[in-house]
């Protein structure tokens, strides 16, 4: 018995993989060091709680399609540009509150459906280079987004540039709108310096759940055994490409409420070139959570969340108070990209 | 047997697979010239010793192996297959290793090319010198002399017939120079009957060169025919080691079983079946290597309805167009209701299941778990295994009925696993095709098509598939449509057995019909002749 669990420990550590047990380890020492560098630390778990619940439904947003076998969203951006759209609509028509917020949810919807069968159908076509195709599908859409947010009239004063009248600003504010609203949803605070975001962990634990269902259900038995034999899916009567679609359906649906509860966190809403790189930063997290390019689980993307957006909290403050120079940037870019391209290298795991 | 003269000696291996023991104190020694059989069922770790012999990687990544394996006396230690091929070990494999669009000197010669050095050299080094293209076809042509077979060396791999390129593996292994030990696992699954005799003199000849050779193989009449000395494994033990004098045949496969086998089950084979349940009009299927042109045939109610025929003559392609897996045309009707040809989803839905040839591609998840495997069919086709949660609203799948379902059948089938969640991949190849028999079970099918049941898998488990598919047949009624190569097989179980031969239907024999006829058919000699319980 005592045997068997020592083996089963040590296949835990190495299907947990060197560089979250290091990337971990170094959270862990920030959280150590912050205090003799004169950080607090209640504000710091504070922070990362924020984020966490500010990042972790776009995280969500990768698992069916990397369940399916689509590789990694790096087209998150159509999913954020339905968010963005949703979120400006309700804007525009003057909702605010929790209206504003629900409002903003359905007005995304039906442009994060259909952008994602668009979307599902040319991934369809160009099976095997999913990922960079994804990538240019997400460079794309911002960029031309980019005009339409000029073209397209929106008229509330709060939105378009004042010397003008028309036209987005590059950044929105949401104040008087839904401007955190399901952060201070039954926000709990201990003394200043610490603040748990009931709200916003709740949705994300929501979302997880609805995730989690949709994984379990026919579909989502189906969407992954899409991704672990497509012929062997194909021959048990399952349409692969129907499959595929309904993926990149749900991963764009989640992209458009991981955006919507980003910036109801954040403050603001960001147009133009602000989803350019939105992708990134959930698929290092994902990955760092342990997640392989064609398997992924609710834990990776817990686990990755908290490890990744640990990192991006703690680095400036420590690392800047220690060093007297800005390196969280640096360190972010490092991070994300090196836990992507450790991720790639590792792709063959999977049996074909 | 443990001489001193002998060349390669393995003492007390043992090895064991998460958690799983496939080797237990394997020991036997072979001698320079010496031809040496090894039978084993499936998993008895034939192919698992020939890996640890072969310094295969995956040994290490898996923990390693107990035991020693000693070269002329000296323990000898292979961390990678360059080791063992430095030691003079030289392996060929059951699947092929070579390079399709070389030709046969290009792969025979690969990495070991005679060069000189060119201009390029002095600038850049070694791998820039020149290929001597003529010494490297003399060297090939000789390797394939030696073999005693006529092989064009300019012939490219992809061109070649099956046989052609067993033999180009092979002459690529003896064309090392210190080659002394030559491994073949299941050399000649591929070849016809005539190329594996060729295939055997040509080994005969080199273990007469003084190259020792083992010989992996489940033909056991060509194992008698060629061993000097056979080795039988079973579950990973030496359970017997005799000079081939005192072996039969029977001798052999009762000593890989471990059991009995007896004589093929009297056969009860019916031809009073009535009722219709499936009928083929006119059907084409574009399967590549296994075109069906036009073929018609009807299988009675109840029937177990064998197809035959030679390899690529469109066998395999019949139940393939059928189910929808390749683009097919022409008419197939079950129960008198017509088939939605290309369309997998409408031949599942009308009740009928498939074993699929192709294990590994189509048959299995190798990644997810048994019951998943097992479950998924039903639970797409069908909706089973799902529970309802919200009062209906949603259907989530139901893992313990899964597992419910998986046990059974792990029990029924005798699948040797370590539970219900093991990977499908981690299952030896005749654990494998009884899975994907419990995946066609499980749907519970009116018509059921097997292909190639028992390619790849040894006597016992083979035995235990056509029980299967008999059980199944006789006390739930099922109608079966099997296709295999294997023609004593369909004659063992089959009530009727069509043989196919290029895309056609050459006739349709009772199967206690003389052997010739079924040699006339397949070299469709026969083609018009009237045949007994023919067509309809």
């Amino acid at each position: 018995m005592t045997e068997e669990f020592k083996k089963k420990a040590v296949d835990a550590v190495r299907d947990f993989g060197w560089p979250r047990i290091i990337i971990f380890l170094f959270v862990l020492l920030l959280f150590i060091v912050a205090p003799f560098v004169g950080v607090r630390v209640d504000t710091s778990i504070s922070d990362v709680l924020i984020r966490f619940g500010q990042n972790g439904v776009m995280v969500l947003a990768l698992v069916p399609m990397m369940q399916a076998g689509a590789g990694l969203n790096f087209g998150l951006p159509v999913g954020i540009i339905a968010g963005l759209l949703g979120a400006t609509l309700s804007v525009q028509f003057g909702l605010t509150g929790w209206i504003g917020f629900t409002g903003a949810i359905g007005l995304c919807l039906p442009f994060a459906i259909v952008f994602g069968l668009l979307y599902g159908m040319l991934l369809n076509k160009v099976k095997g280079e999913e990922m960079t195709i994804a990538m240019y599908v997400g460079f794309s859409i911002v960029t031309f987004m980019s005009i339409l947010w000029i073209v397209l009239p929106y008229t509330n004063p709060t939105m378009v540039w004042g010397y003008s009248g028309t036209g987005l600003r590059t950044t929105i504010t949401l104040d008087g709108y839904w401007t955190k609203i399901l952060n201070d949803f039954l926000v709990i605070r201990i003394g200043s310096n610490f603040t748990l975001p009931t709200g916003a962990i709740l949705f994300f634990a929501l979302a997880a759940f609805a995730m989690w269902l949709f994984m379990h259900s026919r579909t989502g038995t189906a969407l992954t055994a899409v991704g672990s034999n497509p012929d062997f899916a194909r021959a048990s009567g399952v349409s692969a490409d129907r499959m595929r679609i309904a993926s990149v359906v749900v991963s764009s649906v989640y992209g458009a409420l991981g955006i919507l509860v980003y910036q109801q966190s954040f403050g603001f809403i960001q147009v133009y070139n602000a989803p350019l790189y939105m992708a990134f930063p959930a698929v290092a997290a994902i990955l760092l959570g342990g997640a392989s390019v064609n398997k992924a689980n609710l834990l990776n993307v817990i686990v990755g969340t908290f490890l990744f957006q640990g990192i991006l909290t703690m680095t400036p403050s420590v690392i800047n108070s220690v060093m007297k120079t800005d390196m969280s940037e640096v360190i972010r870019i490092l991070i994300s990209n090196g836990m992507i391209i450790y991720a790639l290298t590792r792709k063959t795991k999977v049996t074909k | 047997m443990a001489n001193d003269t002998s060349l390669l000696r393995l003492e007390g291996i043992s090895k064991d697979f998460y958690g799983t023991t496939v080797l237990k104190d394997v020991s036997f020694s072979l001698a320079k010239g010496e031809i040496l059989g090894l039978v084993g069922e499936n998993g008895a770790g034939k192919t698992t010793l020939m890996r640890i012999l072969f310094g295969m990687p995956v040994i290490a990544e898996t923990g390693g192996y107990g035991g020693h394996v000693l070269i002329d006396g000296k323990e000898a230690v292979f961390k990678s297959p360059f080791d063992a091929l430095d030691a003079g070990i030289g392996m060929v494999h059951q699947e092929f290793s070579l390079i399709p669009g070389f030709t046969a000197t290009e792969n025979i010669m690969l990495n070991r090319e005679p060069s000189k050095p060119g201009s390029a050299v002095e600038l850049f080094g070694e791998r820039l010198s020149i290929l001597e293209r003529a010494v490297m076809k003399k060297r090939a042509v000789t390797a394939i002399a030696r073999l005693g077979v006529k092989i064009d060396s300019e012939t490219a791999v992809s061109e070649m017939p099956v046989g052609h390129k067993q033999f180009t593996e092979i002459a690529r292994e003896i064309d090392r120079e210190n080659m002394r030990v030559l491994v073949l696992d299941e050399p000649t699954a591929v070849l016809t009957e005539s190329e594996a005799d060729i295939l055997l003199g040509a080994l005969r000849r080199l273990a007469a060169d003084g190259i020792s050779i083992i010989f992996i193989s489940h033909r056991l009449h060509e194992v008698i025919e060629l061993a000097d000395r056979i080795v039988v494994l079973r579950d990973g033990t030496v359970v017997k080691d005799v000079p081939t004098g005192k072996a039969t045949v029977r001798d052999l496969a009762s000593w890989m079983v471990g059991r009995d086998v007896g004589a093929a089950a009297a056969r009860d084979f019916r031809h009073d079946l009535c009722g219709e349940a499936l009928r083929v009009e006119h059907l084409w299927v574009d399967m590549p290597g296994e075109t069906v042109r036009d073929v018609s045939f009807s299988v009675c109610e109840g029937e177990i309805f064998g197809i035959g025929g030679l390899a690529g003559q469109g066998k395999l392609g019949i139940p393939n167009g059928i189910m929808g897996l390749f683009a097919a045309g022409g008419r197939v009707l079950l129960h008198e209701a017509e088939i939605t040809l290309d369309a997998p989803k409408a031949a599942l839905d009308a009740g009928m299941a498939f074993v699929s040839e192709d294990r590994r591609g189509v048959g299995l998840l190798l990644d997810e778990s048994l019951d998943w495997n097992i479950a998924f069919g039903a639970m797409q086709v069908k909706g089973e295994y799902l529970k309802k949660i919200f009062g209906g609203l949603f259907n989530l799948r139901d893992e313990k009925a899964m597992r419910v379902l998986a046990e059974e059948y792990i029990a029924k089938l005798e699948i040797k696993c370590t539970s219900h969640r093991q990977p499908a991949k981690e299952l030896s190849g005749g654990n494998q095709q009884k899975l994907c028999l419990s995946k066609a079970f499980a749907l519970n099918p009116k018509l059921l098509f097997v292909s190639e049941p028992t390619r790849g898998i040894d006597v016992g488990a083979k035995k235990l598939v056509l029980d299967t598919l008999r059980h199944y047949n006789r006390d739930f009624g099922t109608t079966i449509v099997m296709v295999s190569s294997e023609l004593e097989e369909l004659r063992s179980i089959c009530d009727r057995i069509a043989i196919v031969d290029e895309g056609r239907i050459a006739g349709i024999l009772r199967p206690d019909a003389e052997t010739a006829e079924f040699g006339l058919l397949m070299s469709g000699e026969a083609a018009d002749g009237p045949i007994d319980g023919g067509e309809r």
